[in-house]
This record gives C-alpha cells, sequence and structure tokens, in this order.
C-alpha cells in the first residue's frame, strides 16, 4: 500500500498494512535545508523541499505544509514574532477591545502574501506526490482563532459576558476559515486539520462546548469542501467524543492526557483517533523509550483500524532529535504491521 | 455569636456548594455563601477556610480533567472581587509574606499566569505583577525588587526551557530566591522541572498557594 490507501483503508475502520504515521515535525524541514525558521517559512520553495526531506527521511505517511499558528493572524493584520528554537508566536492582539468586533471584516485569502505561500506550497507538494501521500493542511477554527485574536483570558470573558459580539465575531471568524480552508483544498490539500483546542473539555465545559464551538464546528465544517480532521492540540476530549464525531469530522486528534483504549472504545467506529505521543517529553526520550511508546499507543487504539499514530498536539517541538524520530519510525515498521499479532499477549512493562 | 470564638466554627459545610457556585458562574449563590461564611468567621478565616480550599479543590479537579479552565478562571476572577471587597490591599490581615513575584516568561499567552494571580490574590496573597518579560529583564527586576518567591508561568516548550538561563543566572549573581514554575510543558514532562532548575512545580493554580505557604514557613 501506499500512504494514501494506508490512511485510506484506515479511515474506513479497516486495518490496512500497517499503522499510519503522520510525524508532524513541520518545523524540522528548516534543520534539513539549513535555514532559520524565518528563512524556511519565507519562501514556498523551501517548505516544498523541506516537506520532502522530511517525507524521504522519516516516512511520514503524510505531507503537513503547516508553516506556524499565527500565520493566519498575519491575514487579520498582526504580527508574527519569531525565534531561533520554537514555533513562531502571534504578536500583540488585533482585537484590542470588544468593540472591535463590531467593525471587524474577515480578510480576503488572495489578498495575503502569508497565505499564498501556504497555499503555493501545497500546489507544489500536490504536483511531486502525484496523489500517493495525502497533504493535510490546517485551519485553524473560528472558535479557537480568537485566542490569538485578542488574548485567551479576554476571550473566555467575551464569550461569558458579552454573548452577542462573541456571536458577531464567530460570524466573522466562519467566513474566513472556511474560505481559508477551501482555498488550500483547492490548491491541492487531501485534507483539512480543523485546530481547535478552545472546545476542549480542558478548556470549557461540555456544555458550553455544545452551546458554542460545537455549533460553529458544524456549520463551518459542513461549508468546508473536503474531509476534515479535528484536532484538540494535546487537549482533553473524552466526555466529547461523540459530540465531536456530531459535527461531521472524520478524524480527532487526541491527549497523552487520557488513555488510548478509552478513547478508541468511545470513538466506536465512528471517527478515528490521531494520537497520542508525548511531543514534550520526546525531547529526551532514548530509542527504548520511543519503541516503547509506539507499541503502548499501537496496542491501545491500533486494532481493527481507525487508528493513525501521531503526536498528541499537532507539532513535534524543534529540539527533538532526529534520532528519536527515526526510532518512532522504526518502531513503528516492526510493531505496527497488521495483523497487530502481539498485541494479545503483550504485557506492558511499566515506567521506564 | 453567642460568645463562640469568630474563628473557631468550620466552614466546611459551605465549601462544595461554594466551589458547585463557581464552577457554575452562579455568582449570587456564591456571594451568598461568602456573606454566610462572613457571618460566621472573620474576613481572613472566611478566605483561608473557604476561598482557598475551594479554588484549590478546583485547580485538582481542572489537573484531573473534571473541571475546565474557563471555570477556573472565571471563579479566580470572582473570588479575588470578593477578597478585594474584605480584605483591601492595605488590610494587616493579609498574610505576612515573602517578597513574591510572577511573571510570564518569553510567551505571549497570559492566561495561565493570569489565573494564578487571580488564586494568589483571592488566597490573601499579595504579589507582583511584572506581566510579560525575558530572562535578563527578568532577572534584573527580580533581583531589584528584592524578590524571595517567583512564581513563572509559560505555555511554550522553549520558554519553559529558558527557565534555566533565569535560574542560572540568578544563582551567578548569589541569589537565593526560590523559584516555581507552571505551564503546559511543565504538566506534559514531569522531570521538567528539575531539568531546569526550578525549586518546585505547580500543576494548578491551587498547587502555587500551597508552594508559596510552604516557602512562607521554611523562611520564618
Amino acid at each position: 500500500m501506499n500512504s494514501m490507501e494506508r490512511v485510506l483503508t484506515t479511515l474506513g475502520h479497516k486495518e490496512p498494512d500497517r499503522v499510519p504515521l503522520f510525524l508532524l515535525a513541520n518545523m524540522h524541514g528548516a534543520k534539513e535545508l539549513g535555514l532559520s525558521l524565518r528563512d524556511y517559512y519565507a519562501s514556498a520553495g523551501n517548505v516544498i523541499d523541506g516537506e520532502m526531506r522530511l517525507l524521504e527521511k522519516f516516512g511520514s505517511d503524510c505531507a503537513y505544509p503547516f508553516f506556524y499558528a499565527s500565520l493566519e493572524i498575519e491575514a487579520w493584520g498582526g504580527d508574527t514574532i519569531f525565534s531561533a528554537d520554537g514555533p513562531p508566536l502571534c504578536g500583540p492582539p488585533v482585537i484590542r477591545r470588544p468593540e472591535d468586533i463590531d467593525s471587524l471584516r474577515p480578510p480576503e485569502v488572495e489578498s495575503s502574501p502569508a497565505l499564498r505561500r501556504v497555499l503555493d506550497t501545497i500546489a507544489g507538494l500536490k504536483q511531486r506526490l502525484d496523489g500517493r501521500v495525502p497533504i493535510i493542511a490546517v485551519a485553524i477554527s473560528p472558535f479557537s482563532l480568537p485566542v490569538m485574536q485578542m488574548g485567551f483570558d479576554r476571550y473566555i470573558e467575551l464569550m461569558h459576558e458579552q454573548p452577542d459580539r462573541f456571536l458577531k465575531l464567530m460570524q466573522t471568524n466562519e467566513e474566513f476559515t472556511v474560505n481559508w480552508a477551501n482555498a488550500q483544498l483547492a490548491a491541492g490539500a487531501t485534507a483539512i486539520c480543523y485546530f481547535d483546542p478552545v472546545s476542549s473539555t480542558t478548556n470549557i465545559p461540555r456544555d458550553l462546548y455544545l452551546a458554542t464551538g460545537q455549533q460553529v464546528a458544524k456549520r463551518a465544517l459542513a461549508r468546508i469542501k473536503g474531509p476534515t480532521a479535528t484536532h484538540m492540540a494535546s487537549g482533553r476530549c473524552l466526555p466529547i467524543l461523540g459530540d465531536i464525531a456530531d459535527t461531521g469530522t472524520a478524524v480527532v486528534g487526541v491527549s497523552i492526557l487520557e488513555d488510548l483504549a478509552r478513547l478508541k472504545a468511545a470513538a466506536a467506529g465512528r471517527v478515528t483517533l490521531l494520537g497520542n505521543l508525548n511531543g514534550i517529553e520526546m525531547r529526551r526520550w532514548t530509542p527504548a523509550d520511543a519503541e516503547l511508546a509506539v507499541k503502548r499507543a499501537i496496542a491501545a487504539a491500533g486494532p481493527g483500524g481507525g487508528f493513525i499514530l501521531s503526536d498528541n498536539h499537532g507539532e513535534i517541538p524543534f529540539q527533538v532529535a532526529d534520532e528519536t524520530l527515526l526510532a518512532i519510525r522504526e518502531a513503528v515498521d516492526r510493531w505496527g504491521r497488521y495483523p497487530l499479532d502481539w498485541v494479545q499477549d503483550w504485557t506492558d512493562p511499566g515506567p521506564t | 455569636m453567642g460568645g463562640v470564638p469568630m474563628n473557631s466554627q468550620s466552614l466546611s459545610d459551605l465549601i462544595t456548594p461554594f466551589r458547585e457556585s463557581l464552577e457554575s458562574l452562579d455568582r449570587i449563590r456564591a456571594e451568598s455563601l461568602f456573606a454566610e461564611a462572613l457571618s460566621r468567621v472573620s474576613p481572613i478565616a472566611a478566605v483561608e477556610q473557604l476561598i482557598v480550599p475551594a479554588l484549590e479543590q478546583m485547580g485538582n479537579a481542572w489537573h484531573e480533567g473534571s473541571v475546565a479552565l474557563s471555570q477556573v478562571y472565571m471563579g479566580g476572577r470572582f473570588c479575588e472581587e470578593l477578597v478585594e471587597r474584605v480584605l483591601p490591599p492595605s488590610d494587616p490581615d493579609r498574610k505576612h509574606q515573602p517578597r513574591s513575584a510572577i511573571v510570564l516568561l518569553n510567551d505571549y499567552h497570559m492566561l495561565g499566569k493570569r489565573i494564578v494571580y487571580s488564586v494568589m490574590r483571592a488566597s490573601g496573597f499579595e504579589l507582583f505583577d511584572y506581566g510579560r518579560m525575558d530572562v535578563d529583564e527578568l532577572v534584573e527586576r527580580a533581583l531589584a525588587d528584592r524578590i524571595r518567591v517567583l512564581l513563572v508561568s509559560v505555555l511554550m516548550l522553549p520558554s519553559a526551557l529558558k527557565v534555566a538561563d533565569v535560574c542560572s543566572q540568578l544563582k551567578a549573581r548569589g541569589s537565593d530566591i526560590k523559584v516555581a514554575v507552571g505551564g503546559a510543558p511543565f504538566l506534559f514532562d514531569g522531570e521538567l522541572w528539575r531539568e531546569v532548575g526550578a525549586d518546585g512545580m505547580g500543576r494548578s493554580a491551587g498547587d502555587a498557594v500551597t508552594i508559596v505557604d510552604a516557602w512562607m514557613r521554611e523562611m520564618a
């Protein structure tokens, strides 16, 4: 099977030849080219070359033309702050006072140089990969975007204290997110990873999710013209897994903070799980640690398909060594081959 | 009070309903329960015996996954208001505490720091809020202010790793400032706080109160 066939099979809740691996080490492309993150992301050509080298080196089952989250904020008029050793961060809020929401307008995708670079990257990858490897593009959910637009604390206050302005912000953001996601699909993306960490039960209670984030997701996903994966970016979601499935998403990115076997049972064939290796701990993993973590995840969620092995955040830290990524790759090759006969007799050795 | 000493009455029957009122954002009920506490004990005792344990329980519940960050934030903010009303900053009943400060290191994600700041103040502590700083600025300011306890909040892994620079610079300058850290990277890697040279790590805002309380006794 090629990567596309492998992923489509597991999305159909059937067992492919092996567990698919989404190794979302997008920043490592800059290392491959010997560039700073700022220079790397300044050109679509760099990211295309970087992604191709990462695919060659680590054998991930997807290309991941995700630059950095605050790139979307650049389209809204905000700034990005680059650093040498980690993901670029969002600058000062573009919504400085709640009243700013009243006159906020969604930016045009085509008028943003940053967004156009991503579209060019997707188009270039599409040309090179020719449908063999899925291209997973990213759109921040309209419901989670305000964390960068106005700050998380002010956003929580807005949700609770100014419901009308909250709705206005959601309408504005939905227009942008839907257009941005559809532009990436039109450029050649296979699917959209809909990052929605605010909806996680780590951040808001279920009743608030049902009244807010879920409604937004239902409306937005219905207008996105392709498959979506909803990612909680390390947040918990077990109590709302069925509710997330109700939004029409095909995949849910899950956290190491929750039991993967329980998540798999709760998914009940409705959604495929994506996760849940601990990217923060990964920085100091030995090859043996990597192998054990891979075995644990596959044993918990691999049987029957409906599972893609990945990190639990949707972005592997820049500090994680190539040797660790290669150890993950090798462990998947060794323990991820279907049928997973070893799982039944395997006993977890416990903490290393 | 029928001759019963003001602070000898237990408020334990009020803690669970008070916590539940905070979690459901029921301000009217929370105010009423706090008023009930004030009718039984002194303001400082009401803070220590009702607000502190309720916020601590909420913090633990967040860590275990049964309460959300939005509830902790809104609850902490409301408690801060309640404490402001009964214990103004200059109130002599405010805790005699080491000079303390809280800072967001390097990042731009303020929520964690704001929650800890609210919970600390709602628990009767006064502390400097340094906002967002980078390593050099923080070291200079903490030394200039003669800080004894420094609470460092981060969200991103690179910022967490920069705590090592803060700790080593403070030590190189002969400072004995105790540093407690908190934030997502420390929750996902339980060894990281030791690696960066911190003296303690809080898993929730309630932990910050416990840590500073313990250090306060050590320093007394």
